[in-house]
């Protein structure tokens, strides 16, 4: 990893609203190799961040969390990055949600990607997958794309489906929790584990892959990166400029803490090793009937 | 009107998955509280003959889509399958297990569908007619009850959460035509892990290792109580960032989120992040040497001693009382 690496685009600037849709070549612009990437991500509270239900269960206190990146999505950018490095073209970072989520974009522009697209709407706060998908979808119908990162899942509302959903509604192919990634061509090699087996998957270009641990090491953003990640552009639309009404198609009608635990037993015995080991067999399978 | 509680069943190699029976017995639930049959849709090759074995749970229909194309799983051919037998037949509810197809599964049928899912359910009801769907979100530091405001109601049920329970039917066998475009994307290979190596993710009983383990060879004892009790070894992202265990087997928020009957932490400490990916187990055992350690807030039996003494003990004795 060490140093960014920084291509000036050479590429002549983009008329966004030229090649919407599908891009269905791996040239769509540009000299030959070069491949448009885009990265989903989303803002989420920190691992760290203790979750707390408000008083009436409408949703969680947001107050003194530390918001970051998405861990899958870190792995998602960072697998955009190296695909450009290896390969020459853009990433656009898009990101769906209010203005905090703009140091979130900026994070990923700081890494190296080229530019974003935030979709800011107060009728998408709180969208649900669908919702959340279609908002991409849209956001990104109108940049050209050979291929889309999102994580495999937001360590927040844990739905996992806002890739799988953006790729129907684009249809276009996906593959999911893909650990090793290979792009030769069109073609696309893809590995995900399932229990038990780890699965070769074969698919083509243009395709979203949602990324998991394992497929890579995100970077840190370097000094120069964060400077430079000050001028890049960032295009800010709202639901009705991308011409998408915020059709959640589920919600949360109430949160909930999780149910408290019954105070445990710390197992004394005899006080050896031996003995605390006998009686928690014990209990185990006289008391709580599990083994 | 949408009507029919529907299950996705999951068949690997031929034989059906646990999470298949879990499905159908929890739609029979739903169905009966509803006055509606309960239907599965199951697609593979060479597999009608497990269409019989649903009926066991409850499953009054079987639709069975039997191609060669339908094996091994993709995610674009079965979802196109499942997706086209639904719109034909517009049931109100569709149950997918939160297995890794699943998962797969269910997602990209709700995009295909237009529908909501509630991912990974510990709970389901109904309530005024419809779907109520309880799921743990920040990987259980809170859960949420969700309601899906269009057909079908989508939820995945997270494996070995609920019950079995049999409720013989005849299971009719309806054959349907997947409909099938030129594939998308096509399974290569499948690189088999060890044989009898259990997930984490399906696992009744989970012993799981942390940085106390202070090496990969520490886990040999604990694969030796897995090995006792049936269980499959998971690890605490400490573990794993050090290279000591693979990935697959992370149990917390950065990794698989588990409600195992028993979950026995060793030499884990217990980070926020890893109590929230396990809080959920029924059971939850921890030893450790560290009587301050966050983990035995969460346990139901705590163990303050030397684990690489207790775990072998333990062993022992295990085998003694399944002997």
């Amino acid at each position: 990893m060490g140093t960014e690496v920084y291509s000036v685009p050479m590429i002549p600037p983009i008329n966004e609203h030229q090649n919407t849709g599908c891009a269905l070549q791996v040239c769509v612009s540009g000299k030959e190799e070069d491949v448009n990437i885009v990265a989903c991500v989303k803002q989420v509270p920190d691992t760290e961040a203790q979750i707390k239900v408000k008083g009436d269960g409408s949703g969680i206190e947001e107050g003194g969390i530390k918001w970051v990146m998405n861990p899958y999505d870190e792995y998602g950018v960072e697998e955009a990055l190296r695909l450009k490095e290896k390969l020459g073209g853009e990433v656009t970072i898009v990101c769906v949600g209010p203005a905090r989520t703009m140091e979130t974009i900026r994070t990923a522009l700081a890494m190296g990607a080229e530019k974003g697209i935030q979709v800011d709407d107060p009728t998408l706060y709180g969208a649900d997958a669908y919702a959340t998908a279609a908002a991409l979808a849209a956001a990104i119908k109108g940049v050209p794309y050979d291929i889309i990162f999102c994580g495999q899942r937001a360590i927040d509302d844990d739905s996992g489906q806002v890739g799988s959903v953006l790729a129907e509604l684009l249809g276009i192919p996906s593959v999911t929790l893909v650990t090793k990634l290979e792009i030769d061509g069109a073609k696309v090699k893809a590995v995900r584990p399932i229990e038990g087996a780890q699965l070769v998957i074969e698919t083509s270009l243009p395709c979203v892959i949602t990324a998991t641990k394992g497929l890579n090491e995100p970077r840190y953003a370097s000094l120069p990166g964060i400077m430079k990640a000050k001028k890049k552009p960032v295009d800010v639309k709202n639901a009705a400029a991308l011409g998408v009404a915020a059709e959640s198609k589920s919600k949360v009608a109430k949160f909930a803490p999780p149910p408290a635990r019954p105070p445990g037993k710390i197992i004394c015995a005899d006080d050896t090793p031996e003995g605390k080991a006998a009686e928690l067999a014990k209990l185990l399978r006289e008391e709580a009937k599990v083994i | 009107m949408a009507k029919g509680v529907w299950i996705v069943a999951e068949q690997r190699d031929g034989a059906l998955r646990k999470v298949s029976f879990e499905l159908a017995s929890t739609a029979r639930k739903l169905a009966d509280q509803l006055g509606e049959e309960v239907a599965a849709v199951l697609c593979g090759s060479g597999i009608e003959a497990l269409a019989a074995e649903l009926g066991k749970y409850g499953v009054d229909k079987v639709y069975v889509a039997d191609s060669p194309a339908l094996e091994p799983y993709t995610t674009d051919a079965h979802a196109s399958a499942v997706a086209k037998v639904v719109k034909e037949n517009d049931p109100s509810i569709l149950l997918v297990g939160a297995s890794a197809q699943g998962k797969d599964l269910s997602a990209a049928l709700a995009g295909k569908l237009a529908t909501g899912l509630a991912t990974d359910c510990t709970e389901v009801k109904i309530a005024d007619g419809r779907l109520l769907a309880i799921r743990p979100m920040y990987a259980g530091k809170c859960f949420g009850e969700v309601v899906i405001m269009a057909n079908p109601q989508m939820a995945s049920l997270r494996p070995n959460v609920f019950t079995i329970v049999e409720n013989p039917k005849a299971a009719a066998v309806v054959k349907f035509d997947p409909g099938l475009g030129e594939a998308k994307t096509k399974v290569l290979e499948v690189q088999k892990e060890a044989a009898g190596k259990i997930d984490v993710a399906e696992a009744n009983v989970i012993v799981s290792g942390g940085r106390g383990m202070k090496g990969p060879e520490g886990f040999g004892i604990l694969e030796e109580l897995a090995g006792a009790l049936g269980a499959a070894v998971g690890a605490s992202r400490a573990a794993v960032d050090a290279g000591w265990r693979a990935q697959v087997d992370q149990v917390g928020q950065t990794g698989k989120v588990v409600s195992p009957n028993l979950y026995i932490a060793c030499g884990i400490s217990g980070a926020i992040q890893h109590l929230a990916g396990m809080s959920s187990s029924k059971y939850i055992v921890a030893i450790n040497k560290d009587a301050e350690a966050p983990i035995f807030a969460k346990a139901d039996y705590g163990v303050v001693d030397d684990l690489f003494k207790v775990v072998p003990a333990l062993t022992g004795e295990v085998k003694k009382l399944l002997a």
